[in-house]
């Protein structure tokens, strides 16, 4: 019995680690398209989000396979229990990932609109955001895991600037209204992704200490 | 308490088709002693404890199977008791109704009380614990006598009962033991001749016949199909609510299922205790985590 469940959570510990890559490849490469407004990156991400919803009804299916016939407790349980809303975290973070893609692609239809720099850090805590929370989930560290939800704040003050800056911009110059309102929802999911990482984090400590952190 | 108030007792807990009419005998309410028709109280929040072992050591011969435990069980509630062969359940078990007495090598240490009743002191009356706390075996072990003579066996000896007394006892037994309306066109035939699930069930009436306070059980189903099981599973469920139960399994699904506390034991020391819900979620130690997890075992 152990064994089998054992080998079986060996390949669903490998079939996560394959998502988390492709999911923080898509961040990464839909970060770059709006930034530099490298199109060609959009397509790939959207031919990635087809591989993720693949893995993601993989992985889920071979999660509920395992709660029916090894009917898991303690760790076992809350491992399945964790990667079963890590994976949902995941497939909605690519989902995220594509549309802001679709939106690097309206920002590039209005050349001389400019990204505004403070998109950068904010990427860049994004993308730390999510790959330290899935080094957490999968180093099983708590603190690590906690430092990622403090984060998050940080995330959300470079949301609201950057959204300043837009409605300053788009006030003073009405055809930059559509660009800006592209760029305006790019941010906005790019919060939303740290959202995500956060959960993902949580869950990270859920499976650690059984302990529920969320709403406190 | 009186036979009559369990006209009175909720429907889905006494469904009698025919409410006894006599007063209750004298004998039903001996000190001590609690009239098994009475109704079921509601478990509390914070639920007094039935069963305490303080310091509690046992051994057989120099070997000694149970190592400083210290447990309390909660009352009107169910207990479960699981680990590997060998870590002393079974024989923490048998000391609370003082089943060892017979066991020649056996002897214990410390407190074990049963309310305020001492149950290791040379004065207690044995026979009147054993009645206290009744005990199921895992297999199950009717007597060679009718199903009603099964059931009646305690109460003819412990209450002095009139015929229809004991008619209405015995129905009520069968009831409370989920297995009435299997055997009442045949109580007296032989009990032998049930199948496993039905005898064990028919023990089980027999042991609440006598109006014990608490129900111990050594892995009751293990000898049963998943029918049975679920049967005695769902019985469980209904008995908690009037007697304290302490259930000895080796099946982790059951534990999980049926007990509101599991003590994790391992050799013969009580690794965790703690409600079955934290135990098969997130235990505190290691050694529980592992078991659980069928890691060894």
């Amino acid at each position: 019995m152990t064994k089998h469940l054992d080998r079986d959570m060996d390949r669903l510990h490998r079939d996560i680690l394959s998502l988390c890559t492709i999911v923080e490849d898509m961040i990464g490469k839909a970060a770059m398209a709006l930034r530099d407004g490298r199109l060609e990156l959009c397509d790939e991400v959207t031919a990635e989000d087809e591989t993720v919803d693949r893995f993601e009804v993989a992985i889920e299916e071979e999660c509920l396979k395992m709660l029916a016939l090894h009917h898991p407790v303690a760790v076992d349980l809350r491992r399945i229990a964790t990667v079963v809303k890590v994976n949902n975290d995941l497939e909605r973070i690519a989902d995220l990932a594509v549309n802001i893609a679709d939106r690097a692609r309206g920002v590039r239809e209005y050349p001389e609109f400019k990204i505004p720099k403070a998109v950068d850090p904010m990427v860049a805590h994004v993308r730390s955001m999510v790959r330290g929370a899935l080094d957490a989930f999968v180093h099983l560290d708590t603190a690590a895991a906690r430092e990622v939800i403090q984060r998050d704040n940080i995330v959300d003050e470079l949301n609201e600037h950057l959204i300043e800056l837009l409605q300053n911009s788009m006030q003073t110059r009405s055809q930059w209204v559509v660009p800006g309102l592209h760029c305006f929802s790019a941010i906005r999911h790019l919060a939303r992704i740290g959202d995500l990482a956060t959960n993902i984090a949580e869950d990270a400590i859920y499976l650690v200490d059984g302990e529920i952190v969320r709403h406190r | 308490m009186t036979f009559t108030k369990t006209k009175q007792a909720p429907a889905e807990t006494l469904k009698p088709e025919r409410i006894p009419a006599a007063d209750p005998p004298a004998a039903l309410q001996p000190t001590g002693a609690r009239n098994p028709l009475s109704e079921p109280s509601r478990p509390e929040s914070s639920p007094p404890i039935a069963i305490s072992f303080d310091s509690f050591n046992a051994f057989y011969g120099d070997y000694q199977a149970i190592d400083q435990i210290n447990l309390q069980i909660p009352s009107k509630q169910v207990t479960g008791f699981i680990g590997p062969s060998g870590c002393g359940k079974t024989t923490l078990l048998r000391w609370i109704n003082r089943m060892n007495d017979i066991v020649p090598t056996a002897r214990s240490t410390g407190q074990l009380h049963l309310h305020d009743l001492d149950v290791l002191a040379s004065s207690t009356d044995v026979v009147e614990l054993r009645r206290r706390v009744g005990i199921v075996f895992q297999k199950p072990n009717p007597f060679p006598k009718s199903i009603y003579d099964n059931v009646a066996y305690g109460a003819r000896l412990h209450l002095k009962l009139t015929r229809t007394e004991l008619d209405a006892l015995v129905e009520w037994s069968l009831r409370k033991a989920a297995v009435w309306s299997e055997v009442k066109d045949r109580l007296h035939k032989p009990a032998l001749g049930l199948s496993g699930g039905q005898q064990q069930r028919v023990c089980i009436a027999r042991t609440i016949a006598t109006g014990p306070e608490v129900l111990l059980m050594d892995e009751p189903c293990s000898a049963l199909d998943p029918i049975s099981t679920s049967a005695i599973e769902d019985l469980i469920f209904e008995l908690r609510q009037q007697f304290t139960i302490v259930i000895v399994t080796h099946n982790m699904q059951q534990a999980s299922r049926v007990s509101d506390m599991t003590a994790f034991f391992y050799q013969g020391k009580v690794v965790e205790f703690g409600t079955t819900d934290q135990v098969f979620t997130c235990p505190t130690e290691k050694q529980t985590e592992d078991y659980v997890t069928g890691k060894f075992g």
